[in-house]
């Protein structure tokens, strides 16, 4: 295929255009075409979270090559900040000023906790690497999972493992996004208008990304990864770069955490399970690490393939057997486990990686064939 | 004669039980050549280490031009103007030849994330100012040609040019290269020879570390000898090649 045609700025125009108007009527075309449209679209909703997520770990793991196993800590801080400012179980507690921040406000909030979340992090570990930093960081994604489970008492804080209900949905720009809305014949529900919310910060995610990447800091956190010691002997500031890296990270994990408390209406410690972080972490790997577009792709793949699995294989039971012999449930882990060491078998750089990985995974094959 | 540029006194480093560095000290002035040679394990590179901040010395004095830089981070050390290449090569590997001086600029370059994020015209031309500077260097030390490959696909004789543009990038006022002609046949090292005789002329003062005795003979002003941990010789190259302590740590004691 030919994608120099891509390349120019017409090309690129038309390209993004394109992408445009198919992520703007996409929930429309779920909605219209399946049964269970609805379904869909939440399904989509959470990719796009997930997309956030896998962005700002992309930047500590792709980027800083610092490996975090508990990234879904920052994820849970920005999602209890929501919860915890815009639900009635504090606002006994909390001042008046505090109740129900304006939208913009709390999401600064919340990115800003968890950026603070990810210096607490960074800083006792600023001299781990490899193994040894992926086992303090798993750890410390656990004790935020814990403390969120225990500290109803004796304080009642985080209502434990019960979680806080009744999260008040988005207000913003005069719009309730818990209500259905009618415009240009439409009804947008909830799912829809969340759709065109969460997607608007993926976007503006991605942009902050892609500026790092091409920046002065991008470049430090990219030599940070390829050699430490020259990185440090060059004059970076190691311990400076790295908390940047962490808090970075951290804060996308906050202001994606804080989109989904709002959009489920309903926080537990249960969301924020080791599992989930290791999700993310496969969606970095899995899409090509350090690479926007790869990533992307990777958080898509993982987040959807398990609705798809139950949309598909369900039927296909009940065709060939008359009945559901396994859950789909139960196959996700499996499928999902076989399908990660067939791509690092056969493409340990990840499924769209940058030129770079491309090059520095494969240039061996080249030398060895020459 | 004016100060020295660089100046250390009874610089001690032990490892344990190891005396690496045992009370040594030198000066080196502005714009020479200062070699430093000594036999395998002799601490030259330890020297160098605590030289650039990446090893903290036990005791000492340390100051560089007017600056203490006793105990001082790395990147206070590159700051005032001293960078460094490594004995065994240390670029970033999967970066290009050209980000690897981009990279090299980062301590003298300001931008922060929100230079970053929103390209406002300051970050905009510091941008293009560290683009511009790091194709200069790349064609200043003769690789401009290839400042698109990844640092691991160049030559080794290119990846050591390379190294010396990275640490240009810093605008350093000393540059300490270890074993920059380390594995290079005669005619590279003829090449390196005269890079760092221009890189001398114009104005960056040198230290260096060598094996390649007839190379140091030919292009440094002063020389100093370590010999297990210790500094035992100093002077101009002639001086020091006659030297007896120094033969003696080369060759060994002719039997009585």
């Amino acid at each position: 295929m030919n994608f120099a045609f891509l390349q120019t700025p017409r090309g690129k125009l038309i390209t993004y255009a394109i992408l445009g108007i198919v992520l703007a009527v996409l929930p429309w075309v779920l909605t219209g075409g399946f049964e269970n449209g609805k379904a869909w679209v939440r399904a989509v909703d959470f990719a796009l979270l997930y997309i956030m997520l896998a962005l700002g770990l992309n930047i500590v793991v792709g980027y800083a090559g610092l490996l975090d196993l508990g990234y879904i800590a920052f994820y849970a801080v920005g999602a209890y900040c929501y919860a915890l400012l815009n639900s009635p179980h504090l606002q006994a507690m909390l001042p008046y000023w505090a109740h129900n921040p304006p939208f913009l406000l709390m999401l600064l909030v919340a990115a800003f906790t968890a950026g603070v979340f990810g210096l607490l992090l960074g800083t006792p570990v600023l001299k781990l690497r490899g193994d040894y930093l992926a086992i303090v960081t798993l750890g410390f994604g656990e004790i935020i999972r814990i403390f969120m489970n225990n500290l109803d008492r004796p304080i009642n804080i985080t209502n434990g493992p019960q979680g806080i209900n009744n999260i008040e949905r988005v207000h913003f720009l005069g719009i309730d996004f818990g209500r259905p809305v009618q415009w240009l014949g439409l009804t947008f529900d909830m799912v829809h208008l969340y759709y065109y919310l969460i997607l608007a910060f993926c976007v503006l995610i991605i942009f902050v990304t892609l500026r790092l990447q091409h920046s002065r800091i991008g470049r430090a956190w990219v030599a940070l990864r390829e050699d430490e010691i020259a990185a440090n002997a060059m004059g970076i500031n190691i311990r400076n770069v790295k908390l940047l890296a962490f808090a970075m990270g951290a804060s996308f994990g906050g202001v994606s955490g804080a989109l989904f408390a709002s959009f489920q209406g309903f926080v537990s410690p249960e969301s924020f399970v080791l599992m989930e972080s290791i999700m993310v972490l496969c969606m970095v790997v899995l899409g090509g690490m350090g690479h926007i577009p790869g990533v992307i792709l990777g958080a898509i793949i993982v987040s959807i393939t398990p609705e798809i699995l139950r949309d598909v294989i369900n039927p296909m039971q009940e065709a060939a057997f008359g009945k559901r012999v396994l859950d789909p449930e139960n196959l996700r882990m499996l499928i999902f486990g076989l399908a990660m060491i067939a791509i690092m078998l056969v493409r340990p750089e990840g499924l769209w990686p940058s030129k770079r990985r491309a090059r520095e995974f494969h240039e061996h094959d080249e030398e060895a064939r020459a | 004669m004016s100060t020295p540029l660089l100046q250390i006194q009874g610089i001690h480093k032990r490892f344990g039980g190891l005396h690496a560095l045992n009370d040594v000290g030198l000066s080196i002035n502005a714009g020479e050549i200062y070699g430093l040679i000594g036999p395998n394990g002799a601490g030259k590179t330890t020297l160098f280490n605590v030289l650039t901040g990446l090893y903290q010395p036990d005791e000492g004095r340390f100051t560089f031009d007017g600056h203490d830089l006793f105990r001082k981070k790395p990147y206070v050390v590159v700051r005032s103007g001293i960078a460094r290449t490594f004995q065994n090569i240390r670029l970033f590997a999967n970066m290009t030849a050209l980000e690897n001086v981009m990279v090299g600029q980062h301590v003298r370059t300001h931008s922060g994330v929100i230079g970053a994020i929103f390209r406002h015209p300051k970050a905009r031309a510091e941008e293009a100012a560290i683009r511009t500077h790091a194709l200069e260097l790349l064609e200043y030390v003769g690789i401009a040609k290839r400042r698109d490959e990844l640092a691991r696909n160049l030559s080794y004789g290119d990846q050591r040019r390379l190294e010396i543009a990275r640490a240009l990038a810093t605008r350093p006022r000393l540059l300490a290269l270890d074993e920059p002609a380390a594995g290079m046949n005669p005619s590279e090292t003829e090449g390196l020879k005269k890079l760092m005789q221009k890189i001398r002329d114009d104005g960056v003062t040198i230290l260096l570390i060598e094996h390649d005795v007839k190379l140091m003979m030919g292009l440094c002003d002063r020389i100093a000898v370590l010999d297990y941990g210790k500094k035992i010789a100093e002077g101009r190259p002639e001086q020091v090649k006659n030297d007896p302590r120094v033969i003696e740590a080369y060759l060994g004691v002719a039997p009585e």
